[in-house]
């Protein structure tokens, strides 16, 4: 089944870092994945040209359990990177996922390794969704030969082929055909696997967008447009940038869905909704409900747009992982106590991995022309002083 | 028969049925016929019927139920096969449609039963479907008005109607083949979609208008609308769908009309493809090919007129292919399409209708030109000429002109921008001494400013003469015949620098004493 698949990629990133600790908080009830129990999502959807599906998801304590750690491990990445970032160790840009994390993880659940994800530039907790391992997200952060780009690409250009994670893209909108490109390959090839290409509000008001949702629903591609909405486009709130900010509704012919975006449970139900709509029907847009704590990248506060009190109301009101501790509390799955455990595990998990990853190395010189082509034909290629520094392309 | 074997579809609807009965006609009236040992097939009834090709909106996939047999069926000939084994028959293909497989030929005209290499030929048409009904009409009678003597009304009792095949096999004379640019593309093309399922081309009427420059014609009926796609004016989206389709693994032709309106997808080109083997560390490559008409035309104006070789050549990450012959045309174009990097591919409008001699090897599928060469066009001591895409015509053409006053002129066809064939170039200038780049891009930051600072660099000590600069002129491209001939290096300008190269022009202007 794909929650057991998709559990033990996740577990990954745990167990590969500290094999010498056993993270074994795990009790009865956290490996049972036979026991169903019913959610009720936050909201109903709002489906606009489709019918939305119903609100009741099922789950059981294995997934209950999972969603919390991974969350929680997200969330910790990204405090991490945060501190990182302000003792300089992460350099350029860094835009953070806290709050965001229900989105890349109901999405995993619902889906498998062999649906295509492509993302903007905030791609560090969906390559965790993904497979990928905090050693390679810390170590890709701080420039590393570890890193998941060995170092070359950096905050925006995580990618994980194997998994069918295709980055990690730093100019807005334009993974949106990218997606769709996906997608014609998958319908090319005749696959049963559809692409989910994920963009923000601010994007979402892009013309390259709207010209290959036009050619997904011509050729009913199975592409799967998810606007993660945060209402803000960097500083831009989003009734300054969108005449109508009602995002699912802006495909037009296109059904669009809103989801909550904070609920884990209710992105799954949307996704599984979608994948299962796109395989028969062509695009759908699946606008998430949701809100970054941080501000847009690590240079911006973040406060000067929004105030202090909203972010601290949502953190209250909507935060996913505070969700599902209520959750997992409410059926017993976990003590107060063994919550706060696992919290400080992964702590310690996140601390590991960013003291292996500062011991990594800076990429080899050489590795400046590595990679141009896959294919150079011994051209050369020069450095800043071609008289000095030369290469062959191999 | 009458008007009713032209289908009734119903508006709005995806599908049709109709049954048929099909009687074999007498040969003899309006025929073309030689006697063969293959009879009409038996009187019969099968029901056709189709739907919309998932993927189109115009084709449709026509099935065939119930009919006649003919065991003997052979190339070129007959037709209607029982059971649900579908047979289609395009020119000189037969096709059959297994159940799960579509088949590649979406024509709308059926031919059922045939006699050596003339066909019975029925058409189907299409009501109530708007605007594509009136292609599918124009289609229509485009065949039915091909056929021997066919009314243009298109109706009538023509179901057995028998016309003359065309002539089932190409075939190559061996004398020395000449070869145009367009056909050179177009081979190239389809031998290497034929050769590797994986390769698909996409555009601006590249398929039902069997190409703005008449490039991919045939393709669609070869390959199919999956294959050919043809795409809204919409060039950042497509351009991104290329590039997303290629990270997937699949090896896109994308088609910009002209190499101006690449400027709405450049980001796609430059950002999307060339960059993400680099920045991805080698886990994502992008085997894409960008092709289409790059530079001036005839009379199209200042935005129409670009030659995009120095932006695109700038870009590391980027191949960027600059045919000029037939030969170029075909070896460089398999090359892209192999390459697993991005490959930017400049053609030349006016280039598309010439013919070159062509040799057996260069019509062999599997001839391939290697990137990152340049090829000496001619030989010389004298002074070297490097060019590409049309002013190779023009050098050459120079080079006669210059042979006539005693300059020996050897001229480089460039054939690859990026990566530029720098160690040719230099081990020309090491032997002439004197070096004209000519193009016919803008001439600030151009290909020849490139080729002169690699010369200076590592040749400074053989130059015996500045090296000269023939480019566009400065300016928007003007429309007016007379101011637009001045936009754009002539024939003579380049023997005017090669001149002044040797040292064996008139003196110039300023210092005309």
């Amino acid at each position: 089944m794909a929650l057991t698949r998709r559990s033990s990629d996740l577990l990954k990133p745990l167990t590969t870092v500290s094999s010498s600790v056993s993270f074994l908080n795990r009790r009865l009830f956290s490996t049972d994945d036979t026991t169903t129990i019913t959610v009720e999502t936050s909201v109903p959807f709002t489906g606009h040209n489709c019918e939305p599906p119903s609100r009741s998801v099922d789950t059981t304590p294995k997934e209950l359990m999972n969603f919390f750690t991974d969350m929680a491990l997200m969330r910790r990445m990204e405090i991490a990177a945060d501190s990182l970032y302000k003792s300089k160790l992460i350099r350029g840009f860094c835009h953070l996922y806290d709050g965001q994390e229900a989105v890349s993880i109901g999405m995993e659940a619902a889906i498998t390794k062999q649906d295509c994800i492509i993302t903007a530039y905030r791609d560090h907790c969906l390559f965790l969704g993904r497979g990928g391992t905090l050693l390679e997200s810390f170590s890709e952060l701080m420039g590393r030969k570890a890193g998941c780009s060995n170092g070359k690409g950096g905050s925006m250009h995580f990618y994980k082929k194997d998994a069918c994670f295709f980055g990690g893209h730093g100019i807005v909108g334009a993974q949106v055909p990218l997606g769709c490109g996906l997608a014609f390959a998958q319908k090319y090839r005749k696959e049963d696997h559809v692409t989910f290409a994920m963009y923000g509000d601010g994007a979402a008001n892009q013309g390259q967008l709207f010209e290959a949702l036009n050619m997904a629903a011509l050729w009913d591609l199975p592409a799967i447009l998810v606007c993660e909405n945060n209402h803000y486009g960097m500083g831009t709130a989003e009734w300054r940038a969108a005449k109508s900010p009602a995002y699912y509704k802006r495909g037009d012919y296109v059904p669009g869905l809103k989801v909550d975006g904070m609920d884990a449970f209710a992105v799954k139900q949307a996704c599984k909704f979608a994948k299962e709509h796109v395989l028969k029907n062509g695009p759908i847009i699946l606008e998430m409900d949701t809100y970054r704590y941080h501000g847009h990248s690590m240079s911006d506060p973040g406060s000067t747009y929004r105030t202090r009190d909203e972010i601290s109301g949502v953190r209250q009101e909507r935060d996913p992982i505070e969700r599902i501790r209520k959750l997992i509390l409410a059926h017993d799955l976990a003590t107060e106590k063994e919550l706060k455990d696992t919290e400080k595990q992964i702590r310690k998990e996140v601390d590991d991995a960013i003291a292996q990853a500062k011991e990594s190395p800076m990429p080899e010189e050489a590795e400046l022309f590595t990679n141009v082509y896959r294919k150079g034909y011994g051209v050369e290629s020069f450095g800043a002083d071609r008289k000095e520094l030369r290469a062959t392309l191999p | 028969m009458d008007n009713s074997q032209f289908i009734q579809f119903p508006p709005g609807s995806a599908k049709f049925k109709r049954s048929m009965r099909y009687v074999p006609r007498d040969p003899g009236e309006d025929l073309d016929m030689e006697d063969s040992e293959h009879s009409l097939p038996p009187e019969g009834e099968f029901h056709l019927f189709g739907e919309r090709h998932p993927m189109s909106l115009t084709r449709f996939v026509v099935a065939c139920e119930g009919g006649v047999e003919d065991s003997d069926a052979e190339h070129g000939s007959v037709v209607v096969v029982t059971g649900v084994a579908f047979v289609v028959m395009a020119e000189h293909q037969i096709r059959t449609l297994d159940g799960e497989r579509a088949p590649n030929n979406f024509e709308d005209e059926i031919k059922l039963g045939a006699v050596d290499r003339t066909f019975v030929s029925l058409s189907v048409g299409f009501e109530g479907l708007g605007v594509k009904e009136e292609k599918m009409w124009g289609i229509l009678r485009q065949k039915v008005g091909g056929a021997s003597g066919l009314s243009s009304q298109g109706l009538g009792n023509h179901m057995l109607r028998l016309r003359p095949v065309t002539s089932a096999m190409r075939s190559y004379s061996s004398a020395t083949k000449e070869m145009t640019v367009r056909d050179a593309l177009n081979s190239a093309l389809d031998e290497e979609m034929a050769a590797d399922p994986n390769v698909f081309v996409m555009g601006e009427e590249v398929g039902e208008y069997q190409g703005a420059y008449k490039i991919t014609k045939g393709l669609l009926d070869k390959y199919g609308p999956e294959r050919v796609v043809d795409t809204p004016i919409t060039e950042a989206g497509f351009a991104g769908i290329g590039v997303g389709s290629a990270y997937h693994g699949l090896k896109p032709v994308i088609e910009f009309m002209t190499f101006n309106f690449s400027m709405q997808a450049i980001d796609h080109v430059i950002n999307s493809a060339a960059k993400s083997n680099y920045m991805s560390a080698g886990q994502i490559n992008v085997p894409i090919v960008f092709r289409g008409p790059n530079g001036p035309a005839a009379g199209v104006g200042a935005q129409h007129s670009q030659c995009y070789g120095a932006w695109y050549g700038s870009v590391p990450g980027l191949k960027v292919l600059v045919p000029y012959s037939s030969e170029d045309a075909r070896g460089l174009l398999k090359a892209a399409i192999r390459d697993p990097d991005p490959v930017v591919f400049l053609e030349n409008e006016l280039l598309y209708g010439e013919s070159f001699p062509v040799s057996a090897e260069v019509l062999d599928s599997s001839f391939c030109l290697p990137i990152g060469k340049a090829k000496i066009e001619r030989e010389g001591k004298d002074v070297t000429i490097t060019a590409f895409s049309k002013m190779v015509g023009y050098a050459l053409k120079a080079a006669e002109i210059l042979e006539k006053d005693g300059i020996n002129a050897e001229v480089i066809n460039l054939r690859s921008i990026r990566p530029l064939d720098r160690a040719t170039i230099n081990a020309s200038v090491r032997k002439t001494n004197r070096l004209v780049t000519v193009e016919e891009g803008f001439p600030q930051h151009g290909i020849g400013a490139e080729i002169c600072a690699s010369v200076v660099e590592d040749s400074f000590g053989y130059l015996d003469a500045p090296v000269e600069r023939i480019a566009g002129a400065d300016v928007p491209t003007p429309y007016a015949a007379n101011l637009e001939r001045m936009a754009f290096p002539q024939i003579e300008d380049i023997v005017r620098a090669a001149k002044r190269a040797c040292y064996r022009s008139a003196p110039m202007a300023a210092s005309a004493s």
